[in-house]
């Protein structure tokens, strides 16, 4: 008997250890408790950044800020409650608060005393409809948020969006982010994100178990105040942006206009693109956007790469003058074309011949410049058609084609230029000559640009000889755009030929009519505008219709591409819209009579039926 | 020993250590509750309407009740009286289910006027008063079978109705009389498997198969272990080997998390299809994913059990057999755990032992009790945060804290020390008493003694297991310490019978 009473006793031992044993572990092994204590007495109230506001160059707000409401919830706090009631005032479905009650009931271990937001982006009308029965909702409050506005409707493709970062974007800024926390996914709100989000900062408050805020931690002493965002200033003028769209709607194609002097970015129009409307709430449009097959989301201006038909043949025609085997006073025949190879002939249109270069820009004789482009390949300069091409192809790349020109908006592409070894690859070294790449002459062929490329050009061409890296963002308080976007880009061909195709620029828009001018559509008494025209072929359906101009003459302040898909000739789509805007920027007015005709007729086309969409 | 006890006085017969440990945890316990209270607005130390005030309350009328039991009422009744409290007893328990005001979902509540009054715990003294009337007749041996079943019965009626009132956890309590009934002779090997049931079904439930198979494998091994009497052995392979198998699961998540990004989440059942297929997508290593430590551990035991049959058979050695088949039957139990849980039980049967085990999803969140518990006593650390100065239970975070949740006031306020403290005079106490009873010649009072040990020890083991995250959530209070009357009359009117039936014995030495 006694052995059992000792055996009793030494069970009552052993049920001591354990429990002594259980609380060594835990109040001096492990410290994760001691951790989680004063996590658990002290919120931290975050408190978040206004977002810095982006500017137009004239000091419009382009993005702003405004007041939005989450309805949060404390699902721990939540009683029984009316579900119907809170369903109509906040005008949802009450089987939507159901899910997302029963979705807080199934993740309650994990959500324990915190606060998760149940609804978005309320407008403050909305809000207060809730806040007037907030009382029978204990449990549900209201987080006052800001959130992008936008005044005018002027570049939603430029500015980009704004929206909640999700897990990968969390992992792909490592301890940048939160969930919860919103961050620019495209355009400038991504290119300057890191000026425009500013520093969170937090309250750290003591709190009960009921959540309810019992004091200050240290009276505020370890609070973080935030810092709001920077201010951006872009290049953009808001205007002419707008008026820009307006002349682009119902078209699919871009127009990016320039300062030639500054390389600011003006207006950079890619449409169809996204309505201001839809980007404050991205998330709830964002299958509307993506399904249309017009595709709103791509940017063409930046990101389309098009072949850039005649405009190119200013830069064949300064490569010619630069490599000295064209001159001012040369002049070639074209009798409806170039005859080359026996049958084959690159056809042309109707006008006088022979012809000189400043006059072959004015009326885009195809000819000319097939004459062009063989006396540069077979120069007697280099050994081989290789050695010229790739010559020819470094003066072509000195303008900005066929790599990125490095402007400061996000998800810029290159655009091709063929190298040598592209044709050694396809026809066998020495397979190939002059004509099989003779599209070139004209633009056509394996050539991609950017609109922003041809837009590049027509500021180079327009400062005679240099260019600046197009970009979208001043210097302003606090944000200091890269030493590089300052710096002269110069071209390979010297300024002093750039003048000789300028004069075929401005006889091309300003010769009147009948003379064989292309673009004499475009002319504005006074603006002395320079222009070509281009007209590219596009595989899908009629001509991409390309205008390039610049003005006035000998100060230009504004060097524009208009790049129109399926509108045909450059003269009947691309050379109006182009010249309405020069003429917008720099008379602030389109003047009545003929031009104001021009502008309703080009408001009112409409050129999507001839878009091939998939 | 007899000789030291001749000539004392009646005051010195009293167990003075055992009503010092009573005292000393009441007035600890009174202590820890203004602690618990003090942080909520208004009221003093003494103030009436705070729980520490009405406290005193219950204390000075517990103290007037032990002295009526210990002065005035004759000792001799509790022994002649015991059958008819017994029944009267279980008569209230059953009338409260029909008559009782409901209290946090269970029926067991009298009420009267401002007094509330639960049957069930004045039923710990009268099945232990049965139990000792009943067990010390000189004919009983519960050895006998029809010996045992009436002790069980006397054991089982009750408890049965507690159970029906929804109070399942005093209900467990009663388990704990199989202490007493070793004590008076019942088989060690009883003891043994209801216990190794328990441990198996609780820890499969609560912790995970892996846990129980391995813990199931390592008390056969070392029972086996111990008929051969090569303990030695034991130590160094059974526990060597243990040791490995409980670091697998850790080590099998290391490798995951090393080679799988992401893997973390996948464990904690991210529910979003997205993320799956990309961190799977993203690893060529996601097979790793499908290994479980389970595979290892079934794999190193299974085989040796039908080994270990063959060779019982072979040498005749039973203990070996029986040891093999209890270890298959238990892995069949734990593998049915699930199947009984989810299949067999009806749906109100599973809810309770869900909210028993702490499973249950119910909106106080018994999970939530436990975890903030376990901070508030793990943050006090060594020596605590000083008394009043606790921060998790000043600010409320602990539920239920001046009653059942006592414990965490003492952890976080006094630390380990006071917790070991509190366990050492707890365990005296029992001690005490498991002593005292042990010296009597009235097997009523022993028998009696034990029961209170018993009861006390279930209290204490549950109670303080709980906070600290070992047991289950089942609410019984904390014995003398939590807040409340009826528990602290209970305890103290149990305690004092026992000291007078003690005092008894002792004048007759």
């Amino acid at each position: 008997m006694v052995a059992r009473e000792r055996n009793l006793l030494i069970g009552l031992g052993v049920a001591a250890v354990i429990l002594i044993a259980r609380l060594f572990i835990i109040q001096i092994v492990d410290t994760s408790y001691k951790e989680s204590a004063s996590n658990n007495s002290m919120v931290y109230d975050i408190i978040y950044p206004t977002r810095g506001v982006i500017y137009d160059r004239n000091g419009k707000i382009l993005v702003g800020n405004k007041v939005a409401y989450d309805i949060l919830v404390t699902p721990n706090e939540v009683g029984e409650f009316d579900t119907l009631l809170l369903a109509s005032v906040l005008k949802t479905d009450p089987q939507a608060i159901r899910n997302k009650m029963a979705e807080y009931r199934r993740n309650r271990s994990r959500i324990g005393y915190q606060s998760m937001v149940m609804m978005k982006q309320l407008s403050p009308e909305d809000y207060m409809r809730f806040a007037e029965v907030q009382y029978k909702f204990p449990g549900f409050k209201g987080q006052v948020r800001s959130i992008r506005d936008y005044p005018i409707n002027a570049g939603g493709n430029l500015l980009g969006y704004v929206s909640e970062v999700d897990a990968s974007f969390i992992a792909a800024h490592p301890g940048e982010y939160r969930s919860g926390d919103y961050a620019g996914k495209t355009g400038i709100e991504a290119a300057r994100e890191k000026d425009l989000r500013g520093v969170k900062g937090y309250h750290i408050y003591l709190r009960n178990s009921r959540n309810q805020i019992e004091e200050r931690y240290k009276g505020g002493a370890m609070d973080k105040e935030a810092v709001p965002g920077h201010d951006i200033v872009t290049t953009i003028d808001a205007d002419l942006q707008q008026y820009g769209q307006e002349l682009m709607a119902n078209k699919v194609g871009s127009v990016v206009a320039i300062e030639p002097k500054t390389g600011e970015i003006l207006s950079m129009i890619s449409s169809p693109g996204i309505d201001v409307s839809m980007l404050a709430d991205i998330g709830k449009h964002y299958s509307e956007i993506v399904s249309d097959p017009y595709k709103p989301m791509f940017n063409r201006t930046v990101q389309a790469s098009y072949p850039p038909g005649s405009v190119f043949k200013l830069v064949n025609g300064l490569i010619g003058l630069q490599e000295g085997v064209l001159d001012t006073k040369m002049a070639y025949p074209c009798n409806r074309g170039y005859r080359y190879s026996g049958n084959h002939k690159l056809g042309c249109h109707a006008h006088r011949s022979p012809l000189v270069l400043e006059e072959a820009i004015m009326m885009s004789c195809n000819g000319f410049f097939c004459y062009v482009l063989k006396s540069i390949l077979e120069n007697r300069k280099y050994k081989t058609i290789e050695d010229a091409f790739d010559r020819w192809r470094e003066y072509v790349v000195s303008f900005g084609f066929g790599r990125k020109l490095g402007s400061d908006f996000p998800a810029e592409l290159g655009g091709t230029i063929p190298t040598s070894k592209y044709y050694d690859k396809i026809y066998g070294k020495g397979g190939w000559k002059f004509t099989t790449v003779v599209s070139l002459s004209i633009g056509q062929g394996e050539i991609g640009v950017t609109p922003l490329q041809i837009a590049n050009l027509s500021a180079t061409v327009a400062n005679r000889g240099y260019y600046y890296i197009p970009h979208i963002v001043k210097d302003s308080p606090g944000v200091e755009i890269a030493p590089k976007f300052h710096e002269r880009q110069y071209t390979e061909v010297d300024t002093t030929e750039f003048k000789k195709v300028i004069q075929g620029m401005w006889r091309a828009v300003n010769s009147g009519f009948g003379s064989g001018g292309t673009a004499s559509i475009a002319a504005v008494p006074g603006l002395d505008i320079c222009g070509k025209t281009g007209t590219a072929q596009n595989p899908h359906g009629a001509d991409n219709s390309v205008f390039i101009c610049f003005a006035p003459k000998d100060d230009p302040k504004i060097a524009i591409a208009a790049y129109i898909e399926n509108a045909g000739f450059g003269a009947t789509w691309a050379c109006p819209i182009a010249s309405l805007m020069v003429e917008k920027y720099l008379n602030g007015s389109i003047a009545e009579g003929q031009r104001k005709d021009l502008e309703k007729r080009v408001m009112e086309g409409n050129l999507l039926d001839r878009v091939h969409v998939k | 020993m007899i000789e030291s006890f001749k000539g004392r006085s009646i005051g010195q017969s009293f167990d003075w250590k055992l009503l010092s440990c009573y005292l000393l945890l009441v007035i600890f316990g009174l202590l820890n509750i203004y602690a618990s209270v003090h942080g909520e607005a208004g009221g003093t130390f003494l103030s009436f309407s705070t729980r520490s005030g009405k406290q005193i309350v219950w204390i000075v009328t517990a103290l007037v009740i032990a002295a009526l039991i210990i002065f005035a009422i004759p000792p001799e009744l509790w022994v002649s009286g015991a059958v008819i409290f017994y029944i009267f007893v279980v008569f209230l328990l059953v009338a409260v289910i029909f008559l009782g005001v409901e209290v946090k979902g269970s029926r067991s509540w009298f009420e009267f006027g401002p007094v509330r009054f639960q049957p069930a715990e004045i039923s710990k003294i009268s099945t232990s008063l049965m139990l000792a009337a009943v067990m010390s007749r000189s004919n009983f041996k519960i050895s006998k079978l029809k010996d045992f079943l009436l002790a069980a019965l006397i054991i089982g009626v009750p408890m049965l109705v507690i159970v029906a009132e929804d109070e399942t956890g005093s209900a467990l309590v009663y388990v704990g009389f199989i202490f007493m009934l070793y004590r008076e002779g019942l088989t060690g090997w009883i003891l043994m498997l209801i216990g190794l049931t328990i441990l198996t079904f609780v820890l499969t439930l609560t912790a995970s198969p892996y846990t129980a198979i391995l813990t199931l494998a390592m008390i056969t091994t070392f029972f086996l272990a111990l008929n051969i009497r090569k303990i030695g052995k034991w130590i160094l392979y059974g526990l060597g080997t243990g040791a490995i198998m409980s670091l697998l699961p850790w080590l099998i998540n290391l490798l995951q998390e090393e080679f799988i990004p992401g893997a973390a989440l996948l464990r904690d059942g991210l529910d979003d299809a997205w993320v799956k297929a990309t961190i799977l997508a993203n690893s060529s290593w996601h097979w790793l994913l499908k290994v479980k430590p389970i595979y290892f551990l079934l794999a190193l035991t299974l085989p040796a059990a039908p080994a270990a049959l063959v060779k019982s058979y072979r040498k005749k050695d039973y203990f070996l057999g029986a040891s093999a088949l209890a270890f298959l039957v238990g892995i069949f139990m734990v593998y049915s755990t699930d199947f009984l849980f989810n299949d067999v039980l009806q749906d109100h049967q599973r809810s309770r032992i869900e909210v028993l085990l702490g499973m249950r999803d119910d909106p106080s969140g018994v999970g939530y009790n436990v975890n903030q518990s376990m901070i508030a006593i793990g943050s006090g650390g060594l020596s605590g945060k000083g008394y009043l100065n606790g921060t998790q239970t000043t600010y409320g975070f602990v539920p239920e804290q001046s009653t059942d949740f006592i414990f965490c006031t003492v952890g976080e306020e006094w630390g380990f020390v006071g917790c070991v403290g509190v366990i050492l005079l707890y365990g005296f106490m029992i001690m005490r008493i498991i002593i005292d009873a042990e010296h009597s010649r009235e097997h009523f009072t022993r028998i009696y003694g034990y029961c209170v040990a018993s009861c006390l020890f279930m209290h204490l083991f549950i109670n303080i297991g709980m906070t600290i995250g070992i047991m289950p959530v089942i609410g019984i209070p904390l014995p003398l310490m939590s807040y409340g009357g009826s528990s602290l009359w209970a305890f103290t009117a149990m305690i004092a019978i026992f000291v007078v039936l003690d005092h008894e014995e002792r004048k007759y030495f």
